[in-house]
């Protein structure tokens, strides 16, 4: 019989975790939720105050460890006091707690992602995806960390060892740096600092020296070439990403993380919402800096096989890997933040735990990302530099000034905040819609007209002439 | 403060992810501008020609499935017509039209490949590409049914075709061209107004009408470039004299006109397998012929519009059972030759996409 597959498809069925393994699952799920739901209520009704047991917030538990360990030691005095104040247990306990925090939770998320990006892509190329080693697949990140791990680390000849050595380690430092500021809930951060802002794009441009170390160490052309495009878009695009920035940091009056989350969750209004204009760049500029596609020209796989890291084998090529990967989940956090208001969602916080909140927009945004690299083609790189330096910037610069008369309206006009804020939204609104299309008309774009697009039929051959016919005939 | 740069010497291939097999270009550049391109060719090179002089008439339809091996249906057809140019056989009416069906179903196949790859090129990572290998699937277990292979499908035969589809082809092939025209709008919806798409490939490789037959190019190529040609219509050859369908022109013979063509063509290649398998005679699938065909000495040329463009074949008979000459005309390397003068003075991905965009197999130039 010969096979015809799509007539009659063989389907595999689909695998499904035993009840066995899912009824404990949802059971302590709902517990969890449930136990959650009635810490709120004991709060909301004023007969418990937040205080350790309220996981909600992992901050209180944390907090109360340091009063614990601020009571043993300040009637203690010794030597380490002399040096390093009074708190100094506390103090290291808790940097110790939030760093091994940081570090599981991206090694965690990063061997997650794998997974789960390969898995949405191939949803979107209408395959399967991994689903081969452990369940659903799932096992497929660890398989390949070892497979990495055990292949030979090829150094080219006439490379610059230590230079080709570094940068691998070099980039993942940024990578962990950047997650320190973030809030995961009202007092859950590792370093709430004062100038978050200005701490997160010092620390996102550094990992741009450790590139181009990998570039030019790599004696490679392909390589050199990525190196030195990731170099002038990352310059490019720092600044309307920081532009984009100076709107939220205008608007709410802090540089801090955390307050301008509260802003958010005070307002009942996601910046994101308030100017979109903000938000668009902030993205874009975040895809250009990640090399993620529609920007991924810093390696684009089509053109210079694979930029910056095309000599690096085994698990120097993993680590940049999981890096872009780790920095593609913190643009979402940051986005998260900045502009859809971080760990709160308009008083579900109170009952969920605001770090599931706030783990749930890292996903979304995580998951806009995926959708881009799997839909969209890549811009040429002077098509990438024209967009940042001859729209992005103009207009978020516009953007910025009209945030800022917002601002000062918003703090002098004595109304509930409600109103402007309403106000302001629509005002942002059709001023995006205004700008991109004057600015797109004012550089000579014109959107091409359909019958222009589409070839012309014809039942008549010919050769030359034909064609001249043809041509004047249009 | 004077800048200067000094020029350098890229090699691209022959292993990179988009020469579309053992394809090799040596690329001057400076900085990301392309100063002069060198194209290497020979990697694949199989002998081909030389090999078709040992073997019979018939022994050597294999070998017309291994050049272009994206297209083996177009190729055996046109090695076929030739040899029965050459030996005076006629064919029925009946194998005329599976002929035309499947070498148009080939042409569907190849343009999906064609235009995901394209797309790759131009830097969308890989999604494009599958949604037209699952047609291209359908397609290629079409022809599994019909003659065991999806690949080097060896299913002409001098005098007519090997097998006549088994029953269960016809409501397949029916269930897959009604499906077609939405999938087609799909790559449509999602590619054709695409600003990144636009973007990359207006503009990007033109080639005037004027440059284009002085190149002698061929196919959808030289269609894009504005020059109605096609042997479908110009010749007629098997039965394409009875059916009605239109041959697709672009503006101006840039990237995106000859993606815009090939994806017109397949609508087109639609309607022609309709037409055909609604007017599909009964009849005997093919004429008997000799085993050891030894056709009168003289010479024969044979054209047929593949879907890289115009391939022809070039048969001489010295009396004997094998041929004594053997040449093809392979569409991908004529269409290949101009690639320099579109993309020097461009930059590098303009490069890629302008390859891209000429669809070439490399099997097919070196032979």
């Amino acid at each position: 019989m010969m096979r015809s597959a799509w007539l009659d498809p063989v389907r595999e069925p689909t695998r499904r975790l035993s009840p066995q393994v899912l009824a404990p699952l949802a059971v302590l799920l709902v517990a969890f939720l449930a136990l959650n739901v009635a810490i709120a209520v004991l709060i909301v009704s004023g007969r418990l105050d937040g205080h350790w047991y309220d996981f909600r917030d992992l901050g209180n538990a944390v907090q109360a460890l340091r009063e614990w360990l601020d009571d043993r030691t300040a009637d203690q005095p010794g030597w380490l006091s002399d040096l390093l104040g009074d708190h100094w247990l506390s103090y290291i306990v808790t940097a110790l707690i939030g760093a091994i925090g940081i570090l599981s939770f991206v090694g965690v998320v990063l061997l997650v992602l794998i997974w789960v990006e390969r898995r949405l892509i191939g949803r979107i190329q209408v395959r399967r995806g991994p689903n081969r080693v452990g369940p659903f697949g799932l096992l497929q990140p660890f398989a390949d960390a070892i497979k990495l791990i055990q292949k030979e680390t090829l150094i080219p000849r006439g490379a610059d060892r230590f230079m080709f050595y570094l940068p691998p380690v070099l980039v993942f430092i940024p990578g962990l740096l950047v997650w320190a500021p973030v809030p995961w809930a009202p007092h859950m951060s590792y370093l709430d600092i004062n100038v978050g802002v200005l701490y997160l794009i010092a620390i996102s441009s550094l990992s741009t020296l450790a590139i181009f170390m990998a570039g030019w160490s790599s004696n490679n052309h392909y390589a050199l070439l990525g190196a030195m495009r990731t170099v002038a878009m990352m310059i490019s695009y720092e600044i309307p990403l920081s532009i984009a920035l100076l709107s939220v940091v205008l608007f709410t009056g802090s540089m801090q993380l955390s307050e301008i989350v509260q802003w958010q969750a005070d307002h009942n209004m996601w910046l994101g919402v308030l100017m979109p204009l903000a938000l668009f760049t902030f993205f874009f500029s975040s895809t250009a800096e990640l090399n993620r596609t529609p920007n991924d020209i810093a390696e684009a796989e089509s053109e210079i096989v694979a930029g910056f890291h095309t000599e690096y084998s085994g698990m120097k090529f993993g680590l940049f890997y999981a890096v872009e990967l780790g920095n593609a989940v913190a643009v979402a956090a940051f986005v998260g933040t900045f502009f859809l208001g971080g760990w709160s969602l308009f008083g579900l916080e109170e009952w969920v735990p605001p770090y599931l909140v706030f783990a749930l927009k890292i996903a979304a945004g995580y998951f806009v990302l995926v959708w881009l690299r799997g839909t969209l083609p890549r811009f040429r790189l002077d098509q990438l530099m024209m967009f940042a330096w001859k729209y992005l910037i103009p207009i978020s610069l516009l953007q910025v000034i009209l945030v800022a008369f917002e601002r000062s309206i918003f703090e002098h006009w004595d109304v509930p905040g409600v109103i402007p804020l309403a106000l302001f939204t629509i005002v942002n609104a059709v001023f995006a819609v205004r700008i991109v299309r004057f600015w797109a008309r004012f550089l000579g774009y014109r959107p091409e007209r359909e019958t222009l697009l589409a070839p012309t039929l014809t039942r008549s051959v010919g050769g030359l002439q034909a064609a001249q016919r043809m041509r004047t005939v249009r | 403060m004077t800048t200067a740069s000094e020029p350098y010497v890229l090699n691209i291939g022959p292993q990179h992810p988009s020469t579309h097999g053992v394809f090799r270009l040596r690329v001057v550049m400076d900085g990301e501008r392309i100063q002069d391109i060198d194209m290497v060719v020979g990697y694949l090179h199989r002998s081909m020609e030389k090999l078709a002089e040992e073997r019979t008439y018939t022994q050597n339809i294999p070998f017309t499935d291994r050049t272009d091996y994206l297209a083996a249906m177009s190729n055996n057809l046109g090695y076929c017509l030739a040899a029965e140019r050459l030996a005076g056989i006629e064919v029925p009416d009946r194998a005329s039209y599976l002929r035309v069906i499947f070498a148009e179903l080939q042409r569907l196949a190849s343009h999906s490949m064609a235009n995901g790859t394209f797309i790759n090129d131009a830097g969308a990572w890989q999604t494009p590409l599958m949604y037209m290998f699952r047609e291209r699937e359908k397609i290629l277990d079409l022809f599994e049914m019909t003659c065991g292979a999806r690949l080097t499908t060896n299913y002409m035969r001098i005098g007519g075709v090997a097998f006549d589809p088994p029953a269960e082809f016809f409501p397949a092939v029916n269930a897959l061209i009604d499906e077609l025209p939405d999938r087609i709008a799909e790559y449509t919806e999602l590619l054709v107004d695409n600003e990144i798409l636009l973007a990359r490939s207006r503009g990007v490789g033109v080639v005037s009408a004027e440059d284009a037959i002085n190149g002698s190019l061929v196919g959808p190529v030289l269609r894009a470039s504005g020059v109605p040609w096609d042997l479908r219509k110009a010749e007629a050859y098997c039965a394409y004299g009875d059916f009605d369908f239109e041959i697709p022109v672009g503006h101006v013979g840039d990237c995106y006109d000859r993606f815009m063509v090939r994806l017109e063509e397949m609508r087109q290649s639609v309607r022609i397998i309709r037409q055909a398998l609604d007017g599909l005679p009964s009849g005997p699938h093919k004429t008997e012929i000799p085993l050891a065909l030894r056709p009168a000495p003289g010479e024969a040329y044979a054209r047929v519009e593949g879907p890289r463009g115009e391939l022809g074949f070039y048969v001489v008979s010295d009396g004997g059972p094998a041929p004594f000459r053997f040449h093809i005309r392979a569409p991908s390397l004529i269409n290949l030759s101009l690639l320099r003068e579109m993309a020097v003075g461009t930059s590098l991905p303009d490069a890629i996409v302008t390859l891209g965009s000429l669809d070439i197999v490399v099997g097919e130039i070196d032979r």
